[in-house]
């Protein structure tokens, strides 16, 4: 699914991250983990297509992201690539709803609203789909932006620091949801994190 | 959800300021649509009631006044001239006609004019019902006159004197007799009363019981209304009436455009002040622009992360800022028509001006393409920024 070979990215001609080789069957679960400024965020930037590496070659479920124009690299993201960030960032005007329909519209899938309420129902929490994003709890918010991941059920989903704001009860419950969702669409799961607590349920680990 | 759904449910989400920038652009929009009606039906109202008069002979003074007084019906008189003064001016080879208005009295703040049958021909009004006058204290209505005050054929009135709408003291013992109705013109005579000159003067001398019974050399009119026979009678009556004879010789045309002129500095004015406020409006939907950039940048971050392109961030931006826009000119059109109409309705008491919100100037369309140009390009700046946002921010933002 994942295929890094020889990736060097800077900024300001201070090298950020490199990564010789990494691969991530399909369906793998696997964590980047690292200290503040270790490049993790970078490399999920690079797998979602956001930027094009300084160097080296990274295919995603067989695409080599550098050879697309920034228009393809937006719709393969839209497509294959479900994102969780660290501040959990929904669209706070729209309701739980809406925020998954953007997500479908986005990516160029049709209106289908038992998808939709299906993805809600998973999570079990159908009976927010009404209320706006800016009115949820941080743990509400969570379980919606992990619900907004999966509607399109993408190959790929990417979760940047997804733990960070979370007491250890709540730690452990975000990443169960995240990797049963995952598993629920046969996704491939890349988190990256400096949470030591996260270690644990990975069999696969990028130290950085 | 459309970009346009998304754009509308950003603005609806802070009804106060939306409304606000909505309110402050319609302001501005309003104003000059209610200058642009104003001085539009003005100007083609002078022009109208104008049209059929080459000059207007009255007394000395002001030579707007004579051209507001007996021409537009809007002012007081200048004063009164010899009838066979008059009477000797209409005989010159240059005049082509002549008619007698005598002014002094009103019905219900309509002006009755004692004149002559010529009058009608002036401004081609028909009879819609009835017959013209013939006889002493017999009138014929203009149509709004007979439309507010529901008087027939064959209906009894009395005038009040004085020009005013309150009128003076009744001259109950002389009451006109409606002989007739005019059909509809759209010009001044829809709001005259008309009467051969012998009713004014009977009403008039009737007043004086203790003068001597004046002879036709004694009587007086109030202005002589006259066509040119020839185009160069512009060039020379004026001037030979003016610089001979204890008269005043005017063209309502020319005094038509000094009156706007006049009219323009004070419409100028509000023009300028109702721009500023477009400005000022415009500035706040670019402030509000660049305010929603700022707080929505992890909005705007969000939606290029799950694959918006950036076009679609630059359509939900000028969306935003169009939606006010759009919003402000058909709000600013609707107050302006409204405005025009209320002003309408408060000027009819003074039968002297009048503007109607029920009509359109082709001038509002450039007003609104304008507008909604100008708004476009104060959108353009925040939604080129929200198109050059770099998505990879909002990772590595922290």
């Amino acid at each position: 699914m994942l295929a890094v070979r020889g990736l060097r990215h800077e900024y300001a001609g201070r090298t950020v991250l490199t990564v010789a080789e990494w691969d991530v069957a399909q369906g793998e679960a696997s964590l980047v983990i690292g200290p503040s400024g270790s490049g993790k965020s970078t490399l999920l930037a690079i797998l979602a297509g956001l930027i094009v590496p300084a160097a080296g070659r990274v295919s995603v479920a067989g695409c080599d992201l550098a050879a697309l124009g920034p228009a393809s690299r937006d719709r393969f993201r839209a497509r294959h690539v479900g994102l969780v960030l660290q501040t959990l960032h929904l669209i706070g005007v729209l309701s739980v709803r809406d925020n998954l329909r953007i997500a479908r519209r986005l990516a160029g899938l049709a209106e289908d609203p038992a998808i939709v309420d299906g993805a809600l129902a998973a999570l079990g929490i159908e009976a927010l789909a009404s209320r706006k994003a800016s009115r949820l709890s941080v743990g509400e918010a969570q379980r919606v932006a992990i619900a907004r991941a999966v509607v399109n059920r993408p190959p790929l989903i990417l979760a940047d620091e997804p733990t960070a704001a979370l007491d250890d009860a709540n730690c452990q419950r975000a990443l169960a949801l995240l990797v049963d969702q995952a598993a629920a669409c046969g996704a491939t799961l890349v988190v990256a994190t400096h949470d030591q607590r996260v270690k644990p349920h990975f069999k696969r680990v990028l130290e950085l | 959800m459309t970009t346009l759904g998304l754009a509308w449910t950003y603005l609806a989400a802070r009804p106060l300021l939306t409304a606000l920038h909505v309110l402050l652009l319609a302001l501005g929009v309003a104003t000059i649509v209610l200058l642009i009606l104003f001085t539009g039906q003005t100007e083609e109202r002078l022009e109208r009631d104008a049209k059929a008069v080459d000059l207007v002979v009255g007394a000395k003074g002001s030579p707007l006044q004579l051209i507001l007084s007996s021409v537009l019906h809007a002012d007081v008189p200048t004063g009164n001239i010899p009838f066979t003064a008059a009477r000797t001016l209409a005989a010159d080879p240059m005049v082509l006609s002549a008619t007698p208005v005598s002014l002094g009295d009103s019905y219900r703040g309509f002006r009755i004019v004692g004149t002559d049958a010529s009058f009608l021909d002036l401004y081609s009004a028909r009879i819609a019902k009835g017959l013209p006058f013939k006889g002493e204290m017999e009138a014929v209505l203009g149509a709004r006159v007979a439309r507010q005050s529901g008087l027939a054929p064959g209906a009894t009135f009395a005038g009040s004197h004085g020009l005013a709408a309150a009128g003076g003291a009744a001259h109950a013992e002389h009451p006109y007799r409606v002989v007739g109705i005019l059909e509809p013109t759209g010009s001044v005579i829809d709001r005259l009363v008309l009467t051969p000159l012998e009713s004014v003067w009977e009403v008039h001398e009737g007043h004086s019981p203790g003068r001597a019974h004046p002879t036709q050399e004694s009587r007086e009119i109030t202005a002589l209304l006259v066509r040119y026979r020839t185009p160069i009678a512009a060039a020379q009556l004026p001037r030979r009436i003016n610089g001979t004879t204890s008269l005043q010789a005017a063209s309502p045309a020319y005094e038509g455009a000094r009156l706007m002129k006049l009219i323009g500095v004070g419409v100028d004015a509000l023009r300028a002040f109702a721009l500023v406020l477009m400005a000022s409006a415009a500035l706040s939907v670019f402030i509000a622009l660049i305010s929603a950039l700022q707080e929505r940048r992890y909005d705007l971050g969000l939606l290029r992360l799950m694959g918006a392109r950036p076009s679609r961030l630059l359509a939900l931006i000028a969306a935003e800022g169009m939606t006010l826009v759009v919003g402000g000119v058909i709000l600013g059109l609707a107050l302006g028509h409204f405005a025009a109409e209320g002003l309408g309705r408060w000027l009819v008491e003074s039968q002297a001006w009048s503007v109607t919100g029920l009509a359109w100037d082709p001038a509002e369309l450039w007003l609104c393409l304008l507008v909604i140009a100008f708004g476009a390009a104060t959108c353009a700046i925040p939604a080129i920024l929200a198109y050059r946002r770099d998505p990879a921010t909002i990772l590595l933002e922290r």
